[in-house]
């Protein structure tokens, strides 16, 4: 009681609201999200127009030098004429649709596998949170040191059930699915977790009707827990899709500028950022940006549709 | 005894289809805890070996006789601290880290607020295209205005940038944390004379404490993991830590244990702290995702 009082009175103290705070008070839906908004907006707004601004110019060298409008010509060299852009389209989707499926399998499993309560489970979940949290950069040179050919834990494993050596990063053929394996390694467990938090929401009686009705396990799974976890499905989909299209400081850190020797681990993020700030291309590295929007936006959009039509049934 | 010998011939058997049954039950356990125990193994094993890498010499690195068993050293992390000078880098990554999860707070988490009382759906959602976009496509643009204002090189450019990871992160896990306070609370605040701003700032705000320790803490780590950004916008004297581990990759050659030590002083700071937030990370880390 003696608690609202003095709020009270230290309201009143203040004295009357002054014509600022009166406004603020009325305004109050824009006056706290317009900071929010327009610094979101500004900073992509002014780059996304800027980007598409430099895909129909030449501008190369300085960004601050005078450039002239070309028209389609970027886009007309990049289809055309430029071999390093459709290697680095199919391994962009090579690398995430082979992640991904992976990461859904398995986090799948790992969900279904955690889902009865058990001890130490506690446990178990901070040791799959552990990858999510760790820094990318820092993973990646983990996994370059364990997959070095000759001094590295993963050759030395082989050897212990007589396997001969690979050449894991290093190697330009196996570069990238080495490079898909780490993905998988440390985004498995976001996944898993997205699905885990889905089946805590399931209600139990489908499953136990299907029970009843005589279901073996893997019937109850395909047609009365998987169509119910699908929005669930769908967003681990979509977050880790997204993701894995923009892939960097893993493909960065392993292999450096423009995705290794003989560019094997050069996706379109990789591409778009050496030609930006290696060749200083900047309109073709625009027009390369580009596509990459489009892309991520039909991806999300694709993605988007399906989780409503499921979400319907 | 009033069993018939009937009965008995039916319990027998009953008893045989019970303790199978049982048998069964526990063979899958054992089989659930094999599954359960490679699992973990398989998400923990690697970190484990960055971490005795970090321990180890150079030469310990690559003689596979020296594995498992060898004279723990701390020479690695000596290097690292003392020649490789990595407590600038530290502080960068820290100040850099602070500051944009500071100012991220102050404006993201009144956006939540206004965005989930009035139901700013379209609001809230303009906040997703941050996560969507892919942060090369920003950097040149970034860097040509950042140049412009002779800001690049300073923490300047390096805050503005994280602050577009941070904000976006902190706003995103606000909003389910204020769906979550209910709205009669604040109700009987107006009733006792508060006005809106009044209503934020002793009833809402208090209650979301909570929240706002996760979402700093998170919105902090995904800073502080952030590479792309600093690769680009920082100078020499701003290099946050992410960026400084490339000391370690020489053209001849690697310092394996120094790199992992370095790895190691990276990693463990933001290890720590998801443990105290590891009931909300989830939400934190799929903000956006299962909202649509």
């Amino acid at each position: 009681m003696s608690v609202m009082t003095t709020e009270g009175s230290r309201t009143r103290g203040a004295g009357p609201p002054g014509p600022l705070s009166a406004w603020a008070n009325r305004h109050i839906k824009w006056v706290f999200t317009v900071p929010a908004l327009a610094f979101t907006a500004v900073m992509v707004l002014f780059p996304v127009i800027y980007t598409v601004v430099l895909s129909v110019t030449d501008a190369r060298g300085s960004i601050q030098r005078d450039f002239s409008f070309i028209g389609a010509g970027n886009f007309v060299e990049m289809f055309t004429d430029f071999p390093r852009f459709w290697p680095a389209v199919g391994r962009t989707f090579l690398f995430t649709g082979g992640a991904v499926l992976v990461e859904l399998v398995l986090g799948l499993g790992i969900a279904l596998l955690l889902r009865k309560p058990f001890r130490g489970q506690g446990a178990v979940r901070v040791v799959i949170l552990m990858p999510l949290v760790a820094t990318p950069v820092a993973v990646a040179m983990m996994w370059l040191l364990i997959f070095e050919p000759t001094i590295g834990f993963a050759n030395e494993f082989l050897g212990w059930f007589g396997i001969s050596g690979l050449g894991w990063i290093s190697d330009p053929g196996q570069a990238l699915p080495t490079l898909m394996f780490v993905d998988i390694w440390q985004w498995t467990p976001m996944v898993a977790l997205i699905l885990l938090a889905g089946l805590s929401t399931l209600p139990e009686e489908p499953e136990e009707a299907a029970v009843v009705d005589g279901a073996n396990a893997w019937q109850r799974l395909i047609h009365v827990t998987l169509p119910m976890l699908l929005p669930a499905i769908v967003a681990a989909v979509l977050l880790r899709s997204i993701d894995a299209l923009k892939t960097f400081d893993l493909l960065y850190a392993t292999k450096g500028r423009g995705g290794g020797s003989l560019h094997e681990a050069e996706t379109l993020n990789i591409l778009a950022y050496s030609l930006s700030f290696e060749y200083n291309d900047y309109g073709m590295a625009s027009a390369v940006l580009v596509v990459f929007f489009l892309i991520i936006v039909l991806f999300s959009w694709l993605l988007f549709r399906i989780s409503k039509v499921g979400s319907q049934q | 005894m009033t069993t018939t010998a009937a009965e008995q011939i039916v319990r027998a058997p009953r008893e045989v289809i019970r303790s199978s049954r049982r048998r069964a039950k526990t063979r899958a356990e054992v089989w659930r805890w094999i599954a359960i125990v490679v699992v973990s193994l398989v998400f923990l094993f690697p970190l484990m070996w960055m971490l005795i890498s970090a321990f180890k010499t150079s030469l310990d690195i690559t003689d596979p006789g020296a594995m498992f068993t060898f004279e723990p050293t701390l020479r690695n992390f000596e290097n690292v601290l003392g020649r490789e000078n990595f407590l600038p880098f530290i502080w960068n990554s820290l100040v850099v880290g602070v500051v944009s999860t500071g100012i991220a707070l102050v404006v993201g988490v009144p956006a939540a607020y206004a965005m989930t009382r009035f139901h700013m759906n379209r609001s809230s959602g303009m906040l997703l295209v941050a996560r969507i976009i892919p942060g090369v496509s920003l950097l040149v643009p970034w860097y040509f205005v950042f140049s412009r204002m002779g800001l690049v090189g300073g923490y300047t450019p390096l805050v503005i940038s994280h602050m577009f990871v941070t904000l976006p992160l902190i706003a995103w896990i606000m909003l389910s944390f204020f769906e979550g306070i209910p709205a009669e609370l604040e109700e009987a605040g107006r009733v006792d004379g508060l006005t809106n701003i009044g209503v934020f700032a002793r009833i809402a705000l208090p209650l979301a404490v909570p929240g706002i320790a996760t979402a700093s803490i998170l919105a902090f780590i995904f800073s502080w993991n952030n590479f792309l950004f600093a690769l680009v916008l920082s100078g020499e004297a701003t290099r946050t830590l992410p960026v400084a581990i490339f000391n370690f990759i020489a053209y001849s050659s690697i310092d394996w244990g120094g790199l992992m030590a370095a790895s190691v002083i990276i990693t463990l700071p933001v290890m720590i702290m998801a443990l105290f937030t590891q009931k909300y990370i989830v939400s934190g880390l799929t903000a956006g995702a299962t909202k649509g």
